[in-house]
């Protein structure tokens, strides 16, 4: 009797596991901590659709895994330069606006952007710039420059970012280049200017995550920061401020796409939809603390966004600053290459 | 929000014919001279090890010998010895003769193999000093916090070893508990993480345990009374160590240094998490291959270089235990 119980008990098991799906699923690929998960429990609430729900820590990896599981992925979050090859490399499928409506509570800023100019294919989702978060009582003036991640008075005291294109676009930028540069040249002096930070002893570490939390914490003074990150870090640290240094900076933008290889398609316009109402966008938008593309939730949010000078940059400072182009492949072999020297020197 | 647990069909299958397998060949075994061999209880063993270690290691060569479109290359070893090939080409295809001046052998690679053998290396040599007399005390019988040792060890390792890892970041970063205590007591603060040492720290504490316990299994099956009879002819205890003692417990020692040497080269995140990404390890730079440049070609070349590197050490090694007495790892 007791083994039939048990075996009872494990078929019972084996089938609680196995989902109602009723109205299907939708695999939903994005960011780590990147929505508020309130907001996916009100979407499977509202309308019977299970989210899948999986997690990607650089975009790089993102694209990776979408060529590598056909199927697996139905909406996805890729930055702006990834959009801009996924369609190049016709990876992505047009959105069908009549099932999108809410998307026409997109800013006017990032309407036609240049990496989608059609607007065919993505729907912006979060978007921000790259600054420098900095300590107040560590630096009080700092001066609104790249320059300031090379000042030598700060020994050990600058959190680099670890990404290719970020740390070599602001160094890019600082040396007046575009931040989408081929020139060559271009890349050597930028890749001599980082090695020349990190044997100045600048630099305390190359991080992507953990740097918020350590800047919270007070681990070092300056950081190379997405504006969501350091906003982030402002609210639970008042002693931290943020700038977008005049040089001009990279304007980024990640928007919620669907790989052409999605099986569930029509749930995935439902879900990006739903993020895009005001009322979603704005739970989204408080929770993950980036700026919002979305007019509906701006106004909900009032002056507490609009007088926000992390989220909600003045729009001077955003006219010098560019958005990431996909790089060709040839030439980002040579962003890599480089970036990897910088990581190697000693 | 409601994870989808549900297993794909293929590993229904798989799961489903083990178990056919498994009732068939039980059955058989029941009824003695039925003719089938015990071998064939290896069968999903053998199956397991066709589907996740040779295919992974045959599709790794076929990865590292071509380039993108599948035709055969050594590019991918030209670029290990010059990390700087692929863009090179890209220079001189763009600039033509002007883009000379911007040539230089990339030594990323070749530093970081050399670098990752170093510290594992060290890494090995600390565990030994630190392990083995552990390992005696733990199997000593008049000890009696020997077995209590032996609990403490095996505790930590409850805990996954990421998030081990990260507990000691926040014991040594700059506004952690240990400089935190030091400026309370008036001190300067130290800088304990960001570097090598931080590095080898981390992996000398999350690698300890496999020096350890093939020692300490050696040891405490070890005859006891050899060692008093040794004393019984006159050895003092130094002698009895040296003379008995450590030549039986070679094989432990041999399995232990391969257990720790091999995940030691291969090691990623440690340098990332207490080293603050500032030196890469070999293990950090495969990893980038695969994840961040999507060069599974390079990425595999350089797996490649590896496994043979540990080939050739555990070759080495076999011959310090040839009778395989420390359980065969090496």
């Amino acid at each position: 009797m007791k083994k039939l119980l048990s075996v009872f008990l494990l078929l019972a098991l084996l089938l609680s596991a196995v989902p109602a799906g009723a109205e299907g699923v939708v695999n939903v690929y994005n960011w780590e901590d990147y929505i508020d998960p309130a907001a996916i429990t009100l979407f499977e609430q509202e309308t019977g659709i299970n989210v899948n729900y999986m997690c990607f820590t650089t975009v790089e990896d993102m694209i990776v895994q979408v060529e590598a599981n056909p199927g697996a992925f139905d909406v996805c979050f890729p930055s702006d330069y990834i959009i801009e090859r996924m369609i190049a490399n016709d990876m992505l499928a047009e959105i069908d606006y009549a099932n999108v409506p809410n998307a026409v509570q997109t800013i006017d800023y990032l309407r036609k952007p240049d990496y989608d100019p059609d607007e065919k294919f993505s729907v912006p989702y979060m978007w921000g710039t790259v600054g420098i978060l900095y300590s107040k009582t560590m630096i009080p003036d700092p001066e609104h420059s790249w320059a300031t991640l090379w000042n030598t008075e700060y020994q050990n005291q600058v959190f680099m970012l670890d990404s290719i294109r970020d740390s070599m676009g602001i160094t890019l930028k600082s040396l007046g280049y575009s931040m989408n540069t081929h020139e060559i040249p271009a890349i050597m002096q930028a890749k001599m200017k980082l090695i020349e930070q990190k044997q100045s002893g600048v630099v305390k570490a190359y991080q992507v995550d953990e740097t918020k939390d350590k800047m919270v914490a007070g681990e070092a003074a300056l950081a190379l920061m997405w504006s969501g990150d350091a906003m982030y870090a402002i609210e639970l640290n008042e002693d931290l401020d943020y700038f977008v240094p005049v040089e001009g900076s990279n304007v980024w933008v990640d928007g919620a796409v669907i790989p052409k290889t999605a099986k569930n398609k029509e749930n995935a316009e439902k879900f990006i939809n739903f993020l895009c109402r005001p009322d979603v966008a704005q739970m989204n938008c408080e929770y993950i603390c980036y700026s919002s593309p979305n007019q509906g939730a701006i106004d909900l949010m009032g002056e507490e966004y609009t007088g926000n000078h992390v989220q909600n940059p003045a729009q001077e400072l955003l006219d010098k600053c560019e958005f990431f182009h996909d790089i060709e492949p040839k030439f980002l072999k040579i962003y890599v290459d480089n970036w990897n020297d910088v990581k190697n020197a000693k | 929000m409601r994870y989808d647990m549900s297993l794909p069909w293929w590993s229904w299958a798989l799961m489903g014919a083990g178990l056919v397998a498994f009732v068939i060949m039980i059955a058989a075994s029941i009824r003695r001279n039925s003719g089938v061999k015990r071998s064939l209880f290896a069968a999903p063993y053998s199956l397991w090890m066709i589907l996740f270690t040779i295919v992974p290691v045959v599709l790794i060569g076929y990865y590292a010998f071509t380039d993108a479109s599948g035709a055969f290359t050594l590019d991918n070893f030209r670029n290990f010895w010059d990390s700087n090939y692929e863009s090179n080409k890209v220079i001189l295809d763009v600039m033509g003769e002007a883009g000379a001046d911007y040539i230089t052998r990339g030594t990323v690679n070749v530093d970081t193999l050399v670098y990752s053998l170093w510290m594992a290396f060290l890494c090995t040599v600390i565990c030994l000093l630190l392990g083995y007399p552990a390992a005696l005390f733990m199997a000593d019988r008049n000890m009696k916090l020997g077995s209590s040792l032996v609990v403490l060890f095996i505790i930590p390792m409850w805990m996954n070893f990421l998030l081990r890892t990260i507990a000691w970041m926040s014991l040594l970063e700059d506004s952690g508990l240990i400089n935190t205590f030091l400026r309370w007591l008036g001190f300067d603060g130290v800088q304990l993480m960001y570097n090598s040492q931080a590095v080898l720290l981390g992996m000398v504490y999350n690698f300890l345990p496999f020096m350890v316990f093939p020692i300490y299994t050696v040891l405490s099956k070890m005859d006891y009374r050899l060692s008093e009879a040794a004393a019984d002819l006159g050895c003092n205890s130094f002698k009895t160590l040296y003379k008995v003692t450590l030549p039986l417990s070679i094989p432990g020692v041999v399995s232990g240094i391969t257990m720790v040497f091999m995940p030691s080269v291969t090691t990623f995140f440690i340098p990332r998490v207490l080293g603050g990404g500032n030196t890469m390890m070999f293990g950090d730079l495969i990893e980038s291959k695969f994840l961040t440049e999507g060069n599974w070609n390079v990425g595999s070349a350089l797996s490649l270089i590896m496994m043979v590197l540990i080939l050739i050490s555990l070759s080495i090694l076999r011959k310090a235990d040839p009778n395989n007495d420390g359980g065969g790892i090496a």
